[in-house]
């Protein structure tokens, strides 16, 4: 029997290697990924014990952490927790983290490399070690005025606003929105039930819809079929398109038609100029299929869809969707059918033809501060290409202003020249009967843009308004949003 | 009438004692002591407390209690193997502390959130220590010799069996914890019989192999190769596979449906000594999860589980996940004693000990500790080796495979090496029946490792005169 029983040894021996190699892969090689994930609320719960660095924006106190005297020995606190929810994010001891409290985690739990001088001096001088500070870009009056103007009215939205020459993002509003205070709380059945009612909102709030979501540019993406048509070198403003009523899609029955059957003026054609002011969609569905897939793709593109972006917090890709005929083609170019645009990302379009077709990187953290509240690093301005020739920027700036001059609509800022573009985008799967996502992107002043804006009221901000559009329901928000950011009041 | 015995040789010197490994034993006793204190006032130091009188508590009941073990084992099989009741010392008082130490997180927890102090396990824990280590003498005093036990193989056997199905056929209320229907549940009380049957079947087991050992031996068809059984002779396997189904189907329990087939399937190959009964064995076996898997909800989530813990974290994978956190964070030095938060993992002093003393003794402590496993398990499969019958050979590698595979169950369970299954590591979880049953399986492991350590019996030496010496004697003729 006792070659068996050696065997069975050397069967043991096996067992416990197994169990030790086993051990070594989940301590070893993936300890990092385990500790660091954001739902391992164990580097949570020790960070709680040091000081957390401030979120901050121009010199206004976001997110800071305050002494208790329970076990976790800080309380992290939020003022306007609301307004700034989908920036600063939320931060639980139980349910982990988001935003730029995620995002930017290692500067504020101080365990960044930038800090790293900071760290070594806190241990020599025995000094409690504590996080670095985030300084955001955001403007405080601005952020403050938009999430005023989606909120009183009730509105499912978002809000973009960016410098144009540096993309610095003055404003990113998300609502309905949430209130992190709650969350962070050291209580836990109060941070329970926090979760519970946030996580079931309807709509929801936890989801930052400025960077998160994707939705129908509708008529904002003709702006991409004007920047590729005058690109193309074969259109003026004043070339001639097609002013019918309704368009056979190529190759189908299925009819386009322009917004309540209008034609596109009284003439049997219409002007680029005329046609983009009108938005007409006849006339930029066959615009789309003369330019082609490519050209529409490849202006896209360089606008930046389809980019991964961080800003810190990852952003959800832009996409044109498959485009498969001329059909698709057709519904594509007038911003329907697949093509979907996170609000920043259209900010960033009317951003980019206000800093004449550069293409700057969007980013909320301006500067990384030291416990001290000294700089550590600064942001410099980041270009990510050039999507037009200036000349063509200068094209769209004037049409974009020819478009804002023809708009109704309340909130006209006097003496200031505003050149935009709405968009009245059908969703869901009965078009016809569904309020439909409105926008209105823009920028202003046209001869010397400071910022651009890209509002987005999901449902025609009502469930029952069938006939809202961009120009009625989002458009008053940007001018009023366009106005804080020029230093006027609300 | 005898004449007077002088012809007798003068009795021979005693020979010097062999020495029988008692003396290291104590120092070993001695050093364990000194390492579970040690941990234990680390854990005092991080958690901020102070001397408490619980501490005293603690530290006490541990020395006085291995050292009435170590007298009993002097007493009673003093030739036994000197490393396998250091090893279990060890891990019983490493598991003590960590149960002290998560019982100080769940007061924490307690008093941060303002709701009621919940019960300290340990008091509990370190009773269920009394009363295993009574059992553990009990067993050394009783059992003199590990044969006389071959002679209730059967009652063992009928024992085990009744001890086994007996939750699985009492109502839920009784028998069901957790979902698994594994107690027995008197009042506050809670067994799993379950532990003590593992024991009884090794005992029948190894009895029934060595009587019916030729019988398994007698060629049967040839085939590819191997000697394949024939039909008649399967009826021990048939039995086992029985039996695991049973408690699978009846208790919801995979861990010990797996290991009493594993346990089986090891003692009928060493009484055999054929490979082909482990190939059909492990065919049984791949046939069993197979047919498992399809009928049985709980097993589809349990793989499921263990392919991606992450996919449903929020609920099924919320535990192994935990788990899997809490060993990462540890890494190789571990946060230290006391300084993690092990508690957040569900379980944390049961099933999961393992990433408890993971995450805060590091890999380099959990491999310590699966050390110190290998030692005791290869001196009981040591002592298997060296003792001269073939019934304790096979109890010896039954008992010491028992433990192998159930640390290799649990601990690969908890660190998603296989699909998790609830056992508890033995000397380490917090458990009651598992800990007394493991003391009385280790006192077995000690009476074999005696038996076979301790020198032959001398035989009387009496060596007949020569011839020439003999006297002469006056036979008086009958009348």
């Amino acid at each position: 029997m006792n070659t068996p029983i050696r065997r069975i040894a050397i069967a043991v021996m096996v067992m416990i290697l197994l169990l030790m190699s086993n051990l070594t892969y989940v301590q070893v090689v993936k300890a990092g990924d385990y500790r660091n994930d954001p739902r391992n609320q164990r580097v949570l719960l020790s960070e709680y014990s040091r000081k957390r660095g401030q979120i901050s924006a121009n010199n206004q106190i976001l997110a800071s952490s305050v002494e208790t005297n329970d076990r976790l020995r800080y309380q992290r606190q939020y003022s306007d927790g609301a307004v700034y929810g989908p920036i600063t994010g939320y931060y639980s001891v139980i349910y982990g983290s988001s935003g730029i409290e995620r995002a930017s985690d290692s500067v504020l739990n101080g365990s960044d490399d930038r800090l790293f001088g900071r760290r070594l001096s806190d241990l020599i001088t025995g000094r409690d070690p504590s996080g670095g500070n985030v300084v955001l870009t955001i403007d405080p009056n601005v952020q403050q005025t938009a999430y005023d103007q989606l909120q009183r009215n009730g509105y499912t939205g978002s809000v973009v606003a960016i410098r144009p020459q540096t993309g610095e993002i003055l404003a990113m509003v998300s609502t309905p929105s949430f209130d992190p205070n709650p969350l962070a709380s050291h209580n836990s059945d109060q941070q329970n039930s926090a979760w519970k009612a946030d996580r079931d909102a309807n709509p929801p709030v936890l989801i930052n819809r400025a960077i998160s979501e994707t939705y129908p540019p509708g008529s904002t993406f003709k702006l991409i079929d004007t920047a590729a048509a005058l690109s193309s070198g074969r259109y003026t403003p004043d070339s001639q398109l097609t002013a019918a009523p309704r368009v056979t899609l190529q190759g189908t029955n299925t009819t386009l038609e322009n917004f309540n059957g209008n034609a596109c003026g009284t003439s049997p054609t219409a002007s680029l100029r005329d046609a983009l002011q009108r938005s007409c969609n006849t006339a930029f569905a066959t615009l789309g299929a003369d330019l082609g897939e490519q050209a529409i793709r490849d202006q896209a593109n360089a606008f930046g869809i389809g980019q991964s972006l961080s800003i810190p917090m990852p952003v959800a890709p832009s996409t044109i969707g498959d485009i498969p005929d001329t059909a698709a083609l057709e519904q594509s170019a007038i911003g329907q059918r697949d093509v979907a645009l996170t609000p920043l990302q259209n900010a960033m379009i009317v951003a980019t033809i206000a800093n004449g077709g550069q293409v700057m990187a969007p980013h909320l953290v301006k500067e990384i501060q030291s416990q001290e509240l000294d700089p550590v690093a600064t942001t410099e301005p980041d270009r990510l290409g050039r999507a037009i020739d200036p000349t063509v920027a200068r094209t769209l700036t004037d049409l974009m202003v020819n478009n804002e001059n023809s708009y109704q609509g309340a909130g006209k800022i006097t003496g200031v020249q505003i050149a935009a573009k709405t968009g009245t985008a059908e969703h869901g799967n009965d078009p016809k009967n569904t309020p439909p996502h409105v926008w209105y992107v823009g920028f202003a002043p046209a001869n010397n843009p400071q910022v651009a804006v890209a509002v987005l009221v999901e449902n025609g901000g009502d469930r029952n308004n069938l006939a809202a559009t961009g120009g009625a329901v989002a458009g008053p928000i940007g001018r009023a949003v366009i106005r804080a950011a020029l230093g006027g009041g609300q | 009438m005898a004449a007077p015995d002088t012809r007798s040789e003068p009795a021979p010197l005693a020979p010097a004692p062999l020495p029988n490994g008692r003396g290291i034993e104590l120092v070993l006793l001695a050093f364990a002591a000194v390492l579970v204190t040690g941990a234990l006032v680390l854990v005092e130091a991080n958690q901020e407390q102070q001397l408490t009188r619980s501490l005293l508590f603690v530290g006490l009941a541990y020395l006085g209690l291995f050292t009435i073990a170590h007298f009993a084992v002097r007493r009673f099989a003093p030739f036994a193997d000197p490393l396998i009741l250091p090893c279990v010392a060890l891990l019983n008082g490493l598991g003590l502390v960590m149960i002290h130490r998560l019982d100080l997180a769940e007061v924490d927890q307690a008093l941060a959130l303002g709701r009621d102090v919940p019960t300290e396990l340990i008091g509990r824990q370190v009773a269920w220590t009394a009363i295993g280590l009574a059992l553990f003498v009990a067993a050394l005093w009783l059992v003199r010799d590990h044969r006389t036990l071959a002679r209730y193989a059967y009652t063992a056997g009928f024992a085990g069996i009744v001890l086994l199905a007996l939750p699985g056929l009492l109502p839920s209320s009784i028998s069901e914890v957790n979902g698994a229907k594994l107690w027995i549940r008197v009042g506050p009380v809670g067994i799993q019989p379950g532990e003590f049957a593992k024991i009884l079947l090794i005992v029948f087991f190894a009895a029934f192999l060595v009587q019916k050992r030729d019988l398994f031996t007698t060629a049967g068809r040839r085939f590819l190769g191997m000697e394949l059984p024939r039909a008649r002779d399967l009826a021990p396997l048939l039995l086992a596979w029985g039996m695991s189904v049973g408690v699978l189907v009846l208790e919801n329990d995979l861990g010990t449906s797996l290991l009493f087939f594993g346990i089986l399937l090891a003692m009928l190959y060493v009484a055999t000594e054929r490979v082909s009964w482990m190939l059909i064995g492990l065919m049984f076996f791949f046939a069993g999860c197979t047919i498992a898997y399809h009928l049985f909800a709980h097993v589809r989530v349990r793989v499921q589980v263990w392919l991606d813990p992450f996919g449903d974290f929020a609920n099924t994978g919320y535990q192994i996940g935990q788990a899997l956190f809490s060993l990462g964070t540890g890494g190789v030095g571990g946060t230290g004693l006391g300084a993690g938060r092990p508690d957040l993992v569900p379980f944390a002093e049961s099933d999961f000990m393992l990433s408890s003393l993971g995450e805060e003794l590091g890999l380099i402590g959990l491999a310590a500790i699966l050390v110190i496993y290998l030692v005791l398990i290869t001196r009981g499969l040591r002592s298997a080796l060296a003792v001269r019958d073939s019934f304790g050979k096979l109890l010896a590698a039954g008992l010491a495979f028992a433990l192998a595979l159930q640390i290799f169950i649990v601990a690969g369970g908890a660190s998603k090496l296989i699909p998790l299954t609830g056992l508890t590591l033995p000397f380490l979880s917090y458990g009651g029946s598992s800990l007394v049953a493991n003391y009385a399986l280790v006192a077995l492991l000690l009476r074999i490792s005696h038996a076979a350590r301790a020198p032959l019996p001398r035989r009387p030496a009496t060596p007949l005169p020569p011839i020439a010496e003999a006297g002469t004697e006056l036979v008086e003729r009958p009348r």
